[in-house]
């Protein structure tokens, strides 16, 4: 447990250091969040609508930018040959990345979030939904992410690449998330917070695992 | 402490090329051994082999009777080609977050004089100078408190003093039990063995 909480705070204050991967992925989220209200005009009945949706898009946007420095940078000043020769099983190791790339980007969007519904026109309810959904569907991303990120990090421009092997991975977290702002506007409240939990849970259970495997090739190649 | 690696007929491919074959030894506690050759005669390769990051083409590697790359790989203390230490980090950062990881207690201060960097120990790694940094790096095997130390390269970057430095502490721990594997291209500056790839 030591070593895994030294892993977490090591990569959480690094988030915090270096980068400036929090502020960006801040600000993007609510550039995008300021940007669609002046595009789309002053219809709020509209942009309630559609503010699930283009939230939860903006949020795994913006989460993304910061995903494939989660083990690039050890891997290019060789940290991760010493995080795999650790006590910590690699699994492990991948799981308290996981854990600190959400507590440093997934945890600021959802705690900004609604401030930003409210340029949406989004009422209480739909933006009580719209919190507790990126709450319990950001940790999916971070998961789902760190699977890409693992599987691109000795590749060059593994960036460029993984957007494509994540976002389609996390189209039911943004179906579900969106879904659930959609049914607290209309008086269902809790609807698709199930299944935005399902998969989170499915997610950080498997992700380990699969991220762990993919730093292994990465190192023996 | 471990007794005795053993490596037995030690098969390395990389790609479509075949980098050594039928290479065996044995390591007892206590010895040092200089992995020499040409670039790309595979002295790297062999030290990943070792510390299980890659699988062999033939041949089996044992620290005792542990075989298994991954329990294997958690008696090494590991110095590759880079330093492995994050720039916005102070030099005793570092050695604190590895102390903690590899689940042992350590004296940083004295890890930090031992090298010679107890004036540094609170200025970010990126402030540090190439030498200084694989200093800083020889510290960490320190604090690692693993009986096989495996170097690729250990007087990279280091001036006389700090190859002095990194000999005396390959020899310490050498005489305290453990063992060490370096590829280098310079002698180690012990009464060791040496193997030519």
């Amino acid at each position: 447990m030591t070593a895994f909480l030294a892993l977490l705070a090591r990569d959480a204050r690094l988030a915090a250091r270096e980068g400036g991967g929090v502020a960006l992925a801040l600000g993007f989220f609510a550039l995008v969040a300021t940007l669609v209200p002046l595009g789309v005009g002053a219809d709020l009945a509209l942009l309630a609508r559609v503010a699930g949706g283009i939230l939860w898009v903006a949020a795994v946007l913006a989460a993304l930018l910061s995903l494939d420095r989660l083990f690039q940078g050890d891997y290019e000043d060789g940290s991760l040959d010493l995080i795999a020769l650790s006590p910590l099983p690699l699994e492990a190791s991948a799981f308290a990345k996981i854990c600190a790339h959400w507590l440093s980007t997934g945890l600021p969007l959802t705690l900004l979030s609604p401030l930003l519904a409210l340029l949406f026109n989004l009422p209480p309810a739909g933006t009580g939904a719209l919190f507790v959904s990126l709450l319990i569907g950001t940790p999916a991303v971070s998961a789902v992410g760190a699977v890409g990120a693992a599987l691109t990090v000795s590749l060059r421009r593994g960036g460029l690449l993984l957007p494509f092997i994540i976002l389609p991975l996390l189209v039911p977290a943004v179906i579900f998330g969106a879904g659930a702002v959609s049914a607290a506007l209309d008086g269902l409240p809790g609807g698709g917070l199930v299944l935005l939990a399902a998969f989170s849970g499915a997610s950080l259970l498997l992700a380990p695992f699969v991220a762990a495997a993919g730093v292994r090739l990465n190192l023996a190649g | 402490m471990i007794a005795a690696l053993t490596v037995e007929n030690l098969a390395c491919q990389r790609g479509s090329r075949r980098l050594f074959e039928n290479l065996s030894f044995t390591l007892q506690a206590g010895q040092a051994l200089a992995v020499e050759g040409a670039n790309g005669a595979g002295k790297t390769s062999l030290l990943r082999l070792i510390a299980g990051f890659l699988a062999p083409a033939a041949g089996v590697v044992r620290l005792d009777e542990v075989s298994d790359p991954e329990q294997r790989g958690r008696l090494v203390g590991w110095l590759g080609h880079h330093d492995a230490l994050k720039g916005s980090f102070t030099a005793a950062e570092q050695l604190a977050f590895y102390a903690r990881f590899y689940g042992g207690t350590a004296d940083i201060r004295g890890a930090l004089e031992r090298v010679g960097l107890a004036r540094q120990g609170e200025l970010a790694c990126r402030y540090l100078s190439a030498g200084q940094k694989r200093r800083l790096a020889l510290a960490r095997l320190l604090v690692s408190h693993r009986p096989l130390w495996l170097l690729d390269e250990p007087f990279a970057a280091l001036d006389a003093a700090g190859k002095a430095l990194a000999a005396q502490l390959m020899h310490e721990h050498c005489g305290a039990g453990g063992m060490v594997l370096a590829a280098t291209h310079e002698p180690l500056g012990l009464s060791n063995a040496s193997l030519k790839l």
